[in-house]
């Protein structure tokens, strides 16, 4: 029994031990952390998804500094807490020389401390809530912030004649409490009024409450400013109720299974975004046909997103000449008319990229494109 | 619609909700009657009921489209409440009976251990994502009394939980499997001692405890079209509470407890804005609730009625 004991501790070392391998010289070691798993699933794996992209991409083409670029993902779960023990572990595990991610806000208010504690660049997708990259000088986003977002969305509202706005929060994120906030001080400012205020957390599947009182104060609008994983049932569930007032949502809407789940219910919403499909530009159609071919369907906006911080981030390797930290974060701070898939980006001295957002609506099931808004 | 109208409304949307908190309330506390402990994984189990008639809605369309009313969505409810209920049997037989005896704090923990064993292989085998349930039955706005609308749906759910309700009635009074778990919830040893097969019964308990979670599970996912492997973490917490709220162990108990739960919460939604506070404080009034019943009156609503503890 001993000795069957210690063969299978032996066995269970020699497994252990490749995963605990130093990095190695030659390699460039690049930290992720994206939600893979969990209620926000679409969106690390779409971010991932385009991270991934760009690292190939990257290495097809010689790597980076005469090294290969290695991306050591980790999935946070979706979950608010796991999101800091993931990237501690990049950090001081994995000594990555700089972190992308996360898409929600939450998650990447809780890592960017981190980062900027260890002094190790971090640049996000998709986090669009402006106190993200207020955490610190090491913290960057290649995505334009909810105050802009919320100003497009009530800009958007009022170019409709619609003037009573219904909104209904996800208190339980920061992006939906933002971006609520934002909305709402645009939208009073500029000749609309909120007829009703309502609030739901994550994971909440029951709307009627909310929705019947909704119903009764008669919007012309309802702002859902949550997430795709409750707004797509609370189109459902409004319509069921015969509450027929568009929805209007941000950023946060874009997965494919907003439609999945609200069918037809979503048909004629608007949401606002960083990227669109339909747009012609070459760039772009020749981003979505290289995803194509790999992946065999049309990636969205945090795939872009997700490919162009990787992107932004080995230019700024690449300019710095160096993966040492402060020089890495001055490179990325000097990032100025990138190119991305997600529209021209430069970082401003608040390390946020100024970009214009598109509108696009729900049609037979697709995202089509609206209009361009520009900041 | 009238203010009273709407009043109604949300009283039904709230009955509506409470149900689906009562179901799984009677699981926590028919285990807790004859186990005297909290079965954590039930949540889960109320999960894996919502997903079982996501997949026989799948495997049996062709089937179901030629019968005719309801009765395709009464298929997929006793097919998903036969499924649980042997998956209760399952879970009690793998993960319980080896530690009966232990401490009590031994199997609190293996329950949650169960617990994130569900939601973790649901995540694997379904998918992370969400996913549209089906309407098995068309959801449509109807006439009530005084002008009030509401959905079939929700009518569909109370009355159907009603009769589930007085179903399980009837096997805890009437049976003797019945009369054999209220045995053993007033004296395990002195029952066992009399002829009762304790491992039977607690199984026949476990199984129907599981049943009504997954009655619960499609009741849910017909009222809110969605599910994922998550859908039973909160839901379980807040019936748990309605479960002590009733007085735990005590089946009358934790249907009311469920019930009131699912109101009181919906009341706070719809009339939070008329006194100014924000509708997110839903989730803290169950808890709220909890620690005042706690603090106040620890056997519950209806806890000191032993007579009828299973």
């Amino acid at each position: 029994m001993n000795r069957r004991l210690s063969i299978f501790l032996l066995l269970a070392a020699g497994l252990a031990l490749p995963a605990c391998k130093k990095v190695a010289s030659n390699e460039i070691a690049i930290g992720e952390f994206a939600s893979l798993t969990g209620a926000t699933a679409t969106f690390g794996q779409g971010s991932h998804r385009g991270t991934q992209m760009a690292i190939d991409e990257i290495n097809a083409a010689g790597g980076l500094l005469g090294k290969k670029v290695r991306l050591v993902t980790e999935d946070d779960q979706s979950k608010q807490g796991e999101a800091a023990t993931v990237v501690r572990k990049l950090i001081s595990r994995d000594k990555v020389v700089a972190v992308l991610g996360e898409v929600a806000s939450g998650r990447s208010l809780e890592a960017a401390p981190i980062c900027q504690k260890a002094m190790i660049p971090m640049i996000s997708p998709a986090s669009t809530n402006p106190r993200v990259t207020e955490v610190g000088d090491y913290v960057f986003r290649i995505c334009f912030i909810d105050p802009f977002q919320g100003t497009v969305l009530s800009k958007f509202a009022l170019s409709r004649g619609w003037k009573k706005a219904a909104i209904l929060t996800d208190v339980k994120q920061d992006y939906s409490v933002g971006l609520t906030q934002f909305f709402k001080e645009h939208f009073t400012k500029n000749g609309g009024t909120i007829v009703i205020e309502q609030s739901y957390s994550t994971d909440d599947t029951d709307f009627n409450a909310q929705l019947t009182t909704i119903k009764a104060a008669e919007p012309d609008v309802i702002v859902a400013s949550g997430y795709y994983t409750e707004s797509g049932l609370i189109a459902k569930l409004a319509r069921q109720l015969g509450l027929n007032a568009p929805l209007l949502g941000g950023d946060g809407w874009d997965s494919p299974s907003l439609v999945k789940v609200a069918g037809a219910a979503m048909e004629g919403s608007f949401f606002s975004n960083h990227f669109s499909t339909e747009d012609k530009a070459p760039i772009i159609q020749d981003f979505i046909k290289r995803y194509r071919a790999k992946h065999n369907e049309d990636p969205d906006a945090m795939v872009a997103l997700g490919y162009d911080s990787a992107m932004i981030l080995a230019d700024a390797i690449k300019r710095a000449g160096t993966t040492e930290p402060a020089k890495l974060r001055d490179a990325i701070a000097a990032t100025k008319d990138f190119p991305g898939v997600t529209g021209k980006i430069t970082l401003d001295e608040k390390r946020n990229a100024n970009k214009p957002a598109v509108m696009l609506t729900i049609k037979d099931g697709k995202f089509r494109y609206v209009e361009t808004i520009a900041p | 619609m009238d203010d009273w109208g709407r009043f109604l409304q949300q009283v039904v949307n709230g009955l509506s909700q409470g149900s689906i908190y009562a179901l799984i309330a009677l699981g926590y506390t028919m285990v807790y009657g004859v186990l005297r402990f909290i079965n954590f994984a039930h949540g889960d189990v109320f999960m894996v009921g919502a997903f079982a008639g996501l997949y026989l809605h799948r495997w049996f369309t062709p089937v179901l489209g030629i019968i005719p009313g309801y009765g395709g969505a009464l298929i997929i409810l006793t097919g998903a409440m036969a499924m649980c209920a042997a998956l209760g049997i399952v879970i009690e037989w793998l993960a319980y009976r080896p530690l009966r005896g232990a401490p009590r704090l031994i199997v609190l923990i293996t329950a949650i251990g169960v617990s994130l064993f569900l939601e973790y292989a649901a995540q694997l085998i379904f998918g992370p994502n969400r996913q549209p349930f089906p309407d098995l039955i068309e959801t449509k706005m109807i006439g009530g009394l005084g002008g009030v609308l509401v959905k079939n749906t929700q009518v569909i759910v109370l009355a159907v939980t009603v009769v589930l309700l007085v179903a399980l009635r009837f096997i805890v009074m009437k049976t003797k499997l019945g009369m054999a778990m209220r045995a053993l919830s007033f004296n395990p040893t002195a029952a066992a001692l009399m002829g009762v097969n304790t491992n039977v019964v607690i199984s026949f308990t476990f199984g129907l405890g599981s049943a009504l979670a997954a009655a619960g599970g499609i009741f849910s996912s017909m009222l809110y079209p969605q599910v994922q492997p998550f859908m039973g973490v909160t839901v379980g917490l807040k019936a748990f509470v309605a479960a002590v709220l009733g007085g735990i162990g005590n089946i009358p108990g934790a249907a009311l407890g469920g019930l009131l739960i699912g109101v009181i919460e919906t009341m706070v939604v719809a009339y939070s804005s008329e006194f100014g506070f924000s509708s997110g404080y839903r989730d803290a009034v169950a808890f709220v609730i909890l620690i005042l019943i706690l603090l106040f009156k620890p056997s519950g609503l209806l806890g000191r009625t032993e007579r009828e503890k299973v």
